[in-house]
């Protein structure tokens, strides 16, 4: 890929954001008329403003590499990601917006007076972060690295250390402007590509292959295969080998590989010829960081998906960068009409990285083998349309990806930063919020050095599956049941939010390689959520006497409406 | 391999975090002993649950507040069991011998109305009950019965009754204290109910004068003039909740800059920076429009050319950071500290102590008002407004813009 353009593109997009941030309120804003000065965020900006948060690394990229390696059964992820907005919608949005909460330990501070249950809230909102940031900086690394040659590591740091200095130094100011332009800046460069794409697809006789097939190269290929792997194979392959294969070290020698498994390692070079099928790559074994979930998604499709969609459908409500944009709704009303926008702008998103999905199954297969599937989206101008269209193409679909770990890190980094300044650090002004920037990104980062190799859409779905179990309940049974108490509520997060943290950190240790427990551990949100539900209900009711004085008067301006509240108390 | 570590590390956290939490939790005690003699150890040791039991109470006497402090009460008398009421109902029993919880109402009939101690023997039924015999020691507050504590055993103990008088008598300090700090939040709501009507009356003639000079001259702007009037005064007198959001009080500031503006023409030029993110902050309900007239007022004090007032509010993570600025005369900074502590009585108008007492009524002594001010340099004030803090809520919803 060429880098002389993209490289320019991000650093566009890096000082586009910076710009945007600190001038975009003096722009706008700066008028002596008082009206226009105190006109609210609207629905459709604000909304625009959240789908720029949320749609990160993992949309952008992730999901086109998981379609690419695995087929259609990976769009269960855009539609989970975009229907946890149908359940915000339902039942939190208005209420959580009436409740006056900025982040979600003011919401459980508001809900039940307890200070305790704020402070575990704080930490189930760092520890969603954290593991939220993981994948972005990943995800950042990689597409240095496929702009660059850069090592992984760099670029995680580049992005890390980038979003540190543009949170502390206080540029985001215009926040709400600033994400809104990364919405459309992202849309852009998925559509724009993604139009060239289909019409040169359509130039080249609109070729395609059912998913189930296997893929096969168009033309000659040259594969160079970064981590050792295991290649099976159903029929004898013949193919070109510049490394080792199988303890054997070879220069350039054509092999005719029986069929079997076959170990390939890390630094070889593999050139296939035209035509033949692209190799099955055995995912447990060899020399791969973290087993993906891919395995156990094989062998339990069903368990797979559902854990997928419970996580993502209840886990966006509990997403410490969204909830923050809430509170920009002047009013229940407008949280949800916001709400019902962004319903619209992600699913129109979503439609886009399927394409590149599919196009790359069909035009960079190697991928699979590679293990950089995740860069089919970054590779796919390069590789279908070539020359200078290409390079500049693949520079604006490069550009989007860096606004998208940017809008989401940064987001992220404040919700988490301002979390730490709060609860953790004793509040004393900005120095201590600048300090708690930095242990917000120090943590991801050096845990993204350290661990490596999850695919970014999986890591994404821990994520989800963490916050869907802790935040899910406190938050659905604190805006709709009464009899809610402290203790129910801590004990639930605890052994919900806490089970599925543990699920989390073995499937990242790789701890059990495969089988049964393996699915449940990878898979956590099927049991944690209705675990963390079932202690939250059952120690309430068990507490009946702790119910915070006040639960009658608090669900009541949680639920009705403002104007009406007005009347009532005039 | 190395993916295992790391996940590893990461299994081990949430360990290290509870490990640390009760590490905390129960070396406390211990700590204390590490120095002095063994009857030093134990005044350490009892001053500290008595420091323990302090804050809850400082809330009042509930079952909430009883509850957290019966237990650290009960281990500084030692007793069995310990019981907290107020005048009407047991509040909480702690300890063994709950049994007793019904007809202990009863018996404190007599020490409630006398409010002296008493000691008397419990009957039960129960052949191995714990508890014999109890202390009843009346809880006061400036003389009136509040509660009572009794305290159980086997056994009558004269050191029982007399620890107990003690005790409860810590306990009465402790009420009064929370009485004390009832009374200053008593003190402060009133403060801000008052405050409520007292725009400066200066205002009012001031304002009413310049719409009769236009009623002539131009009466559609001496109409005008008179809603604005009308708009202010109606959100300056309105009845319901003591928040409002910063919204609707730009627009109250909006009115206000109106009919000054009606009065002094060109000579004020009043630029805004608003985030719009930073609009449904709730705030106390009049805290920035006193900020304004005081800009105002300074800014064409001795001036006889123009005035420029800038106004930004700016979105700072979990706060809202709102400056109001004049170039106008500014003032000593010497006078200024004399007047935020209440020393001088400001010349007129709505003082800046005042919401200065309000903003750290509200939200704490982090969050008074910063002002930069020196002789003929202007005057810059800044305040910090949290986006969320307990109990504050604006009533009513934003107006639409």
């Amino acid at each position: 890929m060429n880098s002389s353009y993209a490289v320019p593109a991000v650093a566009l997009v890096v000082l586009a954001t910076v710009l945007v941030g600190a001038f975009g309120l003096r722009i706008s804003r700066t008028t002596s008329d008082f009206y226009v000065a105190s006109r609210t965020v609207g629905p459709r900006l604000n909304a625009a403003a959240i789908s720029g948060e949320y749609l990160s690394a993992a949309s952008f990229l992730g999901i086109a590499g998981l379609v690419l390696v695995q087929g259609p059964e990976m769009l269960w992820y855009p539609v989970g990601y975009t229907a946890g907005y149908l359940v915000l919608l339902l039942f939190v949005a208005a209420p959580l917006r009436r409740s006056g909460a900025y982040t979600l330990p003011d919401f459980a501070e508001a809900r039940l007076s307890s200070q305790a249950v704020r402070r575990l809230a704080g930490a189930f909102v760092v520890g969603t972060g954290w593991l939220y940031l993981l994948p972005q900086l990943q995800g950042a690394g990689l597409t240095l690295t496929v702009l660059t040659g850069a090592p992984d590591s760099l670029g995680g740091l580049i992005v890390a250390v980038v979003v540190v200095a543009i949170v502390a130094a206080g540029g985001m100011r215009s926040i709400t402007f600033v994400q809104a332009f990364q919405y459309w800046l992202k849309l852009t460069a998925l559509l724009v590509p993604a139009l060239f794409l289909i019409l040169a697809w359509q130039g080249d006789g609109a070729p395609s292959r059912a998913f189930d097939e296997p893929a096969t190269f168009r033309e000659r290929s040259v594969v160079r295969v970064d981590d050792t792997l295991d290649l099976t194979l159903d029929r004898p392959l013949t193919v070109t080998v510049s490394g080792t294969i199988d303890g054997r070290a070879h220069d350039n020698d054509r092999l005719r590989l029986p069929a079997g498994t076959h170990r390939v390692e890390d630094g070889t070079r593999l050139t296939f010829a035209k035509g033949g099928d692209v190799p099955e790559r055995d995912r447990g074994a060899g020399g791969d960081l973290s087993p993906s979930q891919a395995e156990s998604r094989g062998e339990r499709p069903l368990y797979a998906t559902y854990g997928l969609i419970l996580a993502t459908f209840l886990g966006t409500m509990g997403l410490p960068h969204v909830v923050v944009r809430f509170y920009t709704s002047p009013h229940g009303v407008a949280a949800r009409r916001t709400t019902v926008a962004v319903l619209g702008l992600i699913g129109a998103f979503y439609l886009l990285p399927p394409v590149y999905g599919a196009l790359g199954r069909l035009y960079a297969p190697e991928l699979t083998l590679s293990g950089d599937a995740d860069a089919a989206v970054l590779l796919l101008p390069d590789r279908v349309i070539g020359g200078l269209g290409g390079d500049l193409l693949g520079a604006l679909i490069a550009g989007g990806a860096f606004a998208a770990f940017l809008s989401t890190a940064s987001g992220l980094t404040m919700a988490v930063a301002g979390v730490l300044t709060q609860d953790v650090l004793p509040s004393r002004g900005v120095r201590h919020f600048r300090l708690g920037t930095v242990l917000a990104m120090a943590v991801p980062l050096a845990a993204s050095v350290l661990v490596g190799g999850l695919p970014v859409a999986d890591a994404v779905g821990l994520a989800f599956a963490v916050s869907a179990s802790s935040f899910c309940p406190l938050l659905v049974l604190g805006i709709w049941w009464r009899r809610l108490t402290p203790p129910g509520a801590a004990a639930g997060m605890l052994v919900g939010g806490g089970s599925a943290l543990l699920a989390v950190a073995a499937t990242m240790a790789g701890f059990p390689g495969a089988g049964a427990l393996h699915a449940l551990l990878a898979w956590p949100a099927l049991w944690s959520v209705p675990l963390g539900f079932l202690t939250m209900v059952l120690v309430s009711l068990a507490t009946p006497g702790r119910v915070p004085a006040g639960t009658a008067a608090i669900l009541a301006r949680f639920h009705l409406p403002e104007d009406l509240r007005a009347e009532v108390k005039a | 391999m190395s993916g295992f570590i790391a996940g590893l590390c990461v299994a081990i956290l949430p360990l290290l975090a509870a490990g640390f939490w009760l590490g905390r939790r129960t070396a406390r005690t211990e700590n204390l002993g590490g120095l002095g003699t063994p009857v030093e150890h134990a005044t350490f040791e009892t001053l500290h649950t008595a420091s323990l039991a302090a804050p809850p109470l400082r809330a009042g006497l509930t079952e909430e507040t009883a509850r957290k402090s019966a237990r650290r009460l009960r281990s500084l008398l030692g007793t069995d069991a310990l019981c907290l009421t107020d005048e009407k109902q047991v509040l909480v029993w702690d300890g063994v011998g709950g049994h007793h919880r019904t007809e202990i109402m009863e018996l404190l009939a007599g020490p409630l109305e006398s409010g002296r101690g008493e000691a008397f023997p419990l009957t039960c039924d129960t052949p191995d009950c714990p508890v014999r015999w109890a202390v009843v020691a009346p809880l006061t507050v400036d003389d009136r019965v509040h509660g009572a504590l009794v305290a159980c055993a086997p056994r009558e103990s004269a050191v029982l009754v007399r620890a107990a008088g003690e005790v409860a008598r810590w306990v009465s300090v402790q009420l009064e204290l929370a009485d004390l700090d009832q009374s200053r939040t008593r003190l402060i709501e009133a403060e801000i109910k008052a405050l409520r009507a007292q725009i400066s009356p200066h205002f009012i003639f001031n304002s009413l004068a310049v719409i009769a000079s236009f009623v002539r001259t131009d009466p559609e702007r001496a109409r005008e003039l008179l809603l604005e009037f009308a708009d202010f005064t109606r959100y300056s007198f309105r009845r319901h909740g003591d928040f409002t959001t910063l919204a609707d009080e730009l627009h109250a500031i909006d009115h206000y800059l109106a009919l000054v503006r009606a009065r002094f023409g060109d000579r004020l030029s009043v630029t805004l920076q608003i985030a719009p993110e930073v609009l449904p902050v709730a705030l106390p309900f009049l805290c920035l429009q006193p900020l304004v007239e005081n800009a105002v007022k300074h800014g064409l004090e001795g001036k006889a050319d123009k005035c420029r007032i800038q106004i930004t509010a700016q979105d700072a993570g979990a706060e809202a950071l709102v400056v109001i600025e004049d170039d106008g005369a500014g003032m000593d900074p010497v006078l200024l500290r004399r007047i935020l502590a209440g020393e001088v009585s400001p010349s007129g108008g709505i003082g800046l102590s005042n919401v200065d007492d309000r903003l750290r009524q509200v939200y704490g002594d982090d969050y008074g008002l910063v002002i930069e001010t020196a002789p003929g340099a202007g005057m810059k004030i800044t305040a910090r407004l949290p986006k969320y803090q307990p109990g504050v809520h604006s009533a009513g919803r934003l107006a639409r813009g």
